[in-house]
């Protein structure tokens, strides 16, 4: 790292932009492809999340999510943790 | 038995016919008879690319139809021994090309060369499926820019969904990531998806990475395959691409920024 990086600011470039919108649109193909959690699931839990909010006080970690495949059968598992009641 | 490859990408105007022509004539530099066929009826251009456009007399709907033997419609390249072109036809409607036509060509071409390579339409309709059906393996041809990855995409799904292999069980087509007008200075700077962003997106192996370069143009100008070129930048990454191809190791070149001399002073 060149003395000169101090100067330069951290701006995020457009190609990461343009990465974490692709991975959005191409996620069927991943979902299908096995294996790893499909590309969506980020995004889904950032607008569950919103969702909830317009109710509820919740967590960054409130929603977790998990897929399972058997066979033909995709099962997509969604729990919520609610806060506990102060009353 | 001869390997057929689909030189596909969904996009137009990435370069799926430089990279056909390339990869064609590259295979047969190499000493492997090779035909690469244009699919793109109605639009033919990849005659134009191998600088025999004034040497068709009869093209693949020719043949098709009954209306050519194979004998008359290949066009041997006066460069590279070894390589032969199957032009599309200029006048006719995509339909033209059926399974039951484009399956009797590609089986009698089977029994005498040993690399078929289909130089797919753009889009998703009937002659993209024609040229990708019969594949073995696959060559994903992708800008790096979001239009080009999504498109990239779409055809892999088609891939594994409407090609003979997929539809009948068979070992699935073998996919391979080819990155073209890929400037690294620019991905340096962030502007630009990198090669590991695109094959991470996609999911499949990259195969090789094509530099921005204006040898291209001068090269599709003359009629001449960009791999002829001298081994400076893209002719030298198409035959890269095909020792890869055959299974030899290859370092990537091409991907790094080249240092200008205000980065050196400047430690970068």
């Amino acid at each position: 790292m060149g003395w000169l990086d101090v100067f330069r600011s951290e701006k995020k470039g457009s190609a990461q932009t343009a990465k974490e919108r692709l991975q959005v649109v191409v996620a069927h193909r991943r979902s299908g492809s096995g294996g790893n959690q499909p590309a969506y699931f980020p995004q889904l839990q950032q607008d569950l999340l919103a969702v909830l909010r317009k109710y509820i006080e919740v967590g960054d970690d409130a929603v977790q999510m998990d897929i399972e495949r058997e066979g033909d059968l995709e099962v997509l598992e969604l729990n919520i943790t609610l806060p506990e009641s102060r009353h | 038995m001869a390997k057929i490859i689909v030189v596909t990408s969904g996009k137009g105007g990435v370069g799926k016919t430089t990279t056909s022509a390339s990869f064609a004539a590259g295979l047969a530099l190499r000493g492997h008879k090779t035909v690469v066929i244009d699919f793109d009826v109605g639009l033919r251009n990849l005659d134009l690319i191998m600088g025999c456009e004034r040497r068709v007399v009869f093209d693949f709907v020719n043949v098709i139809n009954g209306e050519a033997n194979l004998k008359q419609a290949l066009i041997r390249d006066k460069r590279i021994e070894n390589l032969y072109i199957l032009a599309a036809s200029q006048t006719r409607d995509k339909d033209a090309l059926t399974k039951e036509g484009v399956g009797r060509a590609l089986d009698k071409l089977s029994e005498d060369f040993d690399y078929i390579i289909c130089d797919s339409p753009a889009g998703i309709e009937t002659g993209a499926i024609m040229a990708m059906y019969f594949a073995d393996e696959a060559l994903i041809v992708t800008n790096p820019e979001v239009s080009s990855v999504r498109d990239s995409d779409r055809v892999l799904g088609m891939l594994s969904s409407k090609t003979k292999r997929a539809q009948e069980g068979d070992e699935p087509v073998k996919e391979h990531l080819v990155v073209t007008r890929y400037a690294a200075s620019r991905v340096g700077k962030g502007e630009m998806l990198s090669l590991d962003d695109i094959s991470d997106i996609l999911a499949i192996p990259l195969l090789g990475v094509v530099p921005e370069s204006e040898t291209v143009l001068n090269s599709s100008n003359a009629g001449q395959p960009v791999v002829l070129e001298n081994e400076a930048d893209a002719g030298g990454a198409y035959k890269d691409m095909v020792s890869r191809f055959l299974g030899e190791e290859r370092p990537m070149r091409y991907t790094q920024a080249k240092k200008g001399f205000f980065d050196r002073l400047m430690g970068r």
